[in-house]
């Protein structure tokens, strides 16, 4: 690693106390991006700066340039999995056309209900739980946080085999949700880490706000739709976001929900086109963009609350 | 307010309403959740831990086997080399994208626009889903000198290998794809971490001419330690846990090299219908990844402490 080479200290160095250094360091300030970063990058043309510009470049290849080869090769006419490139060799709409005539659009409308109904329910019942854990008081209040944060513990995978049996013969009703998207959707409904992420944001909440709408009479559900939604904005943009990419992620659950294949959702129907002969994998690449492509746009939309949505969970603990 | 124009009387009588309004009202909006997380969590893992000890025969009538179906996981020696290859892809998973994602996150920190135009790009895998995800790598791997990495290969000067083929690389193929996946996330949370840190700190550093890796030793890593406990208690739950990533991109195989905890489970579960057994291993799993949490936190709070 090359750094910028650090200022020649005169003073020794038992001497230099933070304010004495932020004193003497006065001169040093006409460059103040050189202590913004760790490793102490220069914005100027130099050696840090065309060593960052080439490790840059490094990281783009490696992260986002593969997602260019999957593009190309759904738009190449001989998407023979082996001459892949950046660039189409001539581009053509055929492998789409292969994919749709394979039902991959009856697979990506699964997915947009499974998606939209998921998150919606999904973020109801956490919003409702997160306003009871946050702006009540009651009894057990700990132990059900702690329920919620048990549910993020009991992902799928671990639970797959009973919870397939129990998707066939639901408790006390006995309905049988397998092939419905209802299998899907309602078992997505309680997330903990949503319910943790509203919670802690509606704490947040002055009470002031709280008691003065009480006073004008403002009933419970009147309170949470008009008072307290409008101030979380920020959380509820995190809490789908997250929430989206994370039931368009799902693998296991629609695989174990399903009675029959045409009721996969389109990321489990790519193993289907994969594996079927006469399929070349220019068509799964296009089945592939046509999975990939919500969820990008949702994140190129919503990008910035997913940042800091992120970062203040892990702030947060 | 309005409350001073209230008669006493009036108002101990509409404070003893809410109250008891309060006390059941917070029970109405937890109730959804509350029903769904049993019926599709608590249900399941209960019914999960009820039929492990059963031999579950479809029509006959489930029979009562005591810890016979632990026995057996345990002794299997599938399930064996898959505990090994679970272990070596969630700790090789884990430390690979803690590190490149620190990697990623010092070279990327930053204001500049362009800065963040490159963070936004190089974080795409973490939103894309994991079988999409399984499907590029599967091209990227193509065995064949034209494929995407052995191309890159043939450019250092190396022969094509079969990633995916090969029993002796599939795991360590299936782990480059688990890092590419996970460590634009930590880098993230890296970055949040690196955002806190006093840059007075910096400057005084240079004014004491510590070189670049004390400086970082010192300064950078114990200000983004509590973010790297949350990468890695992140990281040790989901390593445990790995199913859809190895069931996309090789299903185990080849000759079982590939084979996780999770995805022999789900093999003896769905494909065998030895429901018993699969029950077992998915309650050993639980379990371990319960005891696993618990330790982190424990330390992750003790370290808080000092």
């Amino acid at each position: 690693m090359s750094a910028p080479a650090l200022d020649p200290v005169q003073a020794t160095s038992e001497e230099v106390s933070a304010t004495a250094s932020r004193r003497s360091g006065k001169p040093a300030r006409t460059t103040p991006a050189r202590f913004d970063t760790a490793l102490g990058w220069n914005d100027r043309p130099g050696v840090s700066w065309a060593l960052r510009i080439l490790l840059c470049a490094l990281a783009l290849g490696v992260f986002a340039a593969p997602f260019l080869t999957i593009l190309s090769g759904a738009l190449s006419t001989h998407p023979s999995g082996s001459s892949l490139s950046f660039l189409p060799h001539d581009s053509t709409l055929l492998n789409f056309r292969v994919a749709g005539e394979r039902g991959i659009w009856d697979y990506f409308t699964n997915s947009l209900v499974i998606a939209g109904g998921g998150l919606l329910l999904q973020l109801v019942v956490c919003v409702l739980a997160a306003y009871a854990l946050a702006r009540h008081r009651f009894r057990g209040q700990a132990l059900i946080m702690t329920l919620f944060m048990l549910t993020m513990m009991l992902p799928e995978e671990v639970i797959a085999i009973p919870l397939s049996l129990v998707l066939g013969h639901v408790p006390v009703v006995g309905i049988d949700l397998k092939g419905t998207v209802w299998g899907v959707i309602l078992p997505l409904g309680a997330w903990g880490f949503s319910v943790m992420l509203l919670t802690e944001f509606m704490k947040d909440i002055p009470s002031e706000i709280e008691e003065a709408a009480r006073l004008d009479g403002v009933g419970e559900l009147r309170m949470l739709w008009q008072v307290v939604l409008p101030l979380c904005r920020p959380a509820l943009g995190v809490a789908g976001v997250l929430g989206f990419i994370m039931i368009w992620d799902q693998y296991l659950l629609p695989l174990i929900a399903a009675k029959d294949p045409t009721d996969y959702t389109v990321t489990v129907a790519l193993s289907i086109l994969r594996t079927d002969p006469e399929v070349g994998s220019g068509v799964v690449l296009a089945g592939a963009v046509i999975a990939l492509l919500p969820s990008l746009v949702v994140y190129l939309l919503l990008q910035r609350s997913l940042v800091t949505g992120i970062a203040a969970g892990a702030t947060k603990g | 307010m309005t409350a001073t124009t209230i008669a006493p009387d009036r108002r101990r009588a509409l404070a003893k309403r809410v109250l008891a309004r309060r006390a059941v009202l917070p029970w109405l909006f937890l109730a959804p959740g509350l029903l769904l997380a049993l019926v599709f969590k608590f249900v399941p893992m209960g019914k999960g831990i009820w039929l492990s000890f059963f031999d579950v025969r479809p029509f006959l009538g489930d029979k009562w086997v005591g810890l016979d179906n632990y026995t057996r996981v345990l002794t299997d020696h599938r399930f064996q080399d898959a505990v090994g290859h679970t272990l070596v892809l969630g700790i090789g998973q884990s430390l690979g994208a803690i590190v490149v994602g620190f990697v990623l996150a010092v070279l990327l920190e930053g204001q500049a626009r362009s800065l963040k135009i490159i963070r936004t790009a190089v974080f795409l895998p973490v939103v894309t889903a994991t079988a999409v995800v399984g499907e590029l790598w599967r091209l990227m791997y193509y065995p064949t000198s034209d494929g995407l990495v052995n191309s890159a290969l043939g450019f250092l000067g190396l022969g094509p290998t079969p990633f995916l083929d090969n029993p002796d690389t599939a795991l360590w193929a299936t782990m480059a794809m688990g890092i590419w996946m996970v460590a634009p996330y930590n880098m993230v949370i890296i970055l949040a971490g690196l955002a806190g840190v006093d840059r007075t700190l910096y400057e005084a550093a240079a004014m004491d001419g510590v070189s670049l890796w004390q400086r970082l030793r010192h300064i950078t890593l114990p200000a983004i330690r509590p973010a790297i406990g949350i990468v890695l208690t992140l990281a040790a739950i989901r390593g445990l846990r790995v199913f859809t990533e190895v069931y996309v991109l090789t299903g185990g195989g080849p000759a079982g090299s590939t084979e996780v905890w999770m995805t022999r489970a789900y093999t003896l579960g769905f494909t065998r219908n030895d429901i018993g057994g699969a029950s077992a291993a998915s309650v050993v799993l639980l379990a371990v990844t319960l005891l696993l949490t618990v330790c982190v936190n424990y330390f992750r709070k003790r370290g808080d402490v000092r």
